[in-house]
């Protein structure tokens, strides 16, 4: 996934929007649709909500985008403001579970992986497969909303460890912990679910 | 210094994103070097960062960029669409 012009780009985009040309604020977010989207709909569960959360997220940006001083990534930023919207949300709607937000799960112990003798790969053009995709999006739900934000932001959006800890405001050491567990945690759901389903392996039993 | 596989395991993430101590990383490749059972956890683990990480697998709601610009279009510049002063 390639991230489009970061950095100095962007600072002249932003400069341009700010002295009037509100247009290209347009272009601006483009590449940070699906990253935003992703985060309120791991926050929100519900598509619907995720979309308008994402869609007033885009809207505080442009409205606060004075305050947007290039310290972080412009990516990082909209990352945070979405989260902020989200969790927001679920705060006003009673729904929050404050746990999710201030606990600490990662010092409850260790993960342990998916024992298995040998590991075929499974290559990309499995996503071709409807039930595959399915399996992925599940694993996913399946984590605890604090890994499967890192997880999204560091494996999926490929963001640098340093960066996720930007956007999530929290350190690079939790990150890494937290990355460590999410990893481990779908190996062992996944691993087990996708050797199943490899056309390879179920030829071999076949014969 | 040898180790175990439950503590092989704990290293599976920061060696997947090459942050271990050069140390550490080479006491982990020794030990995949001749544990099947390790390189199979994480091969596997390696393959489904992979797979997620395919733009196939999260895609955006049918419509959501083009309700996004309207959106943002309708409230950044309201009225520039429909009603244009001469």
């Amino acid at each position: 996934m390639t991230k489009a012009t970061p950095g100095r780009d962007e600072m002249q985009m932003i400069a341009a929007i700010l002295a009037g040309d509100t247009h290209l604020f347009h272009d601006l977010i483009r590449p940070y649709e699906h990253s935003v989207y992703m985060m309120t709909l791991s926050c929100l569960k519900n598509e619907a909500d995720a979309e308008d959360a994402a869609q007033e997220a885009f809207l505080k940006a442009f409205r606060h985008l004075a305050s947007f001083r290039g310290e972080a990534k412009f990516g990082t930023w909209l990352v945070s403001i979405a989260l902020n919207e989200a969790r927001t949300r679920l705060r006003r709607e009673g729904t929050v579970r404050m746990e999710s937000i201030d606990q600490t799960p990662e010092e409850s112990g260790r993960v342990s992986p998916a024992i298995l003798r040998d590991w075929r790969e499974i290559p990309s053009e499995a996503l071709e497969r409807q039930e595959i995709r399915h399996l992925l999006q599940q694993a996913i739900e399946s984590l605890p909303d604090l890994y499967r934000e890192v997880f999204l932001l560091r494996d999926v959006k490929e963001l640098s460890i340093a960066e996720t800890a930007e956007a999530l405001t929290i350190s690079i050491a939790t990150v890494k912990v937290r990355l460590h567990r999410a990893r481990v945690m779908l190996q062992k759901r996944l691993a087990p679910q996708l050797e199943h389903h490899n056309p390879k392996k179920r030829w071999f039993q076949w014969s | 210094m040898v180790l175990e596989c439950k503590h092989v395991w704990d290293y599976i993430s920061g060696y997947l994103d090459d942050t271990l101590p050069q140390e550490t990383k080479e006491l982990v490749q020794r030990h995949l070097d001749h544990c099947e059972i390790c390189s199979a956890i994480f091969d596997s683990t390696r393959n489904i960062i992979v797979l997620m990480a395919d733009d196939r697998v999260f895609e955006l709601p049918v419509g959501f960029s083009e309700r996004l610009h309207a959106r943002l279009e309708r409230e950044i510049n309201p009225g520039a669409s429909s009603t244009r002063k001469p």
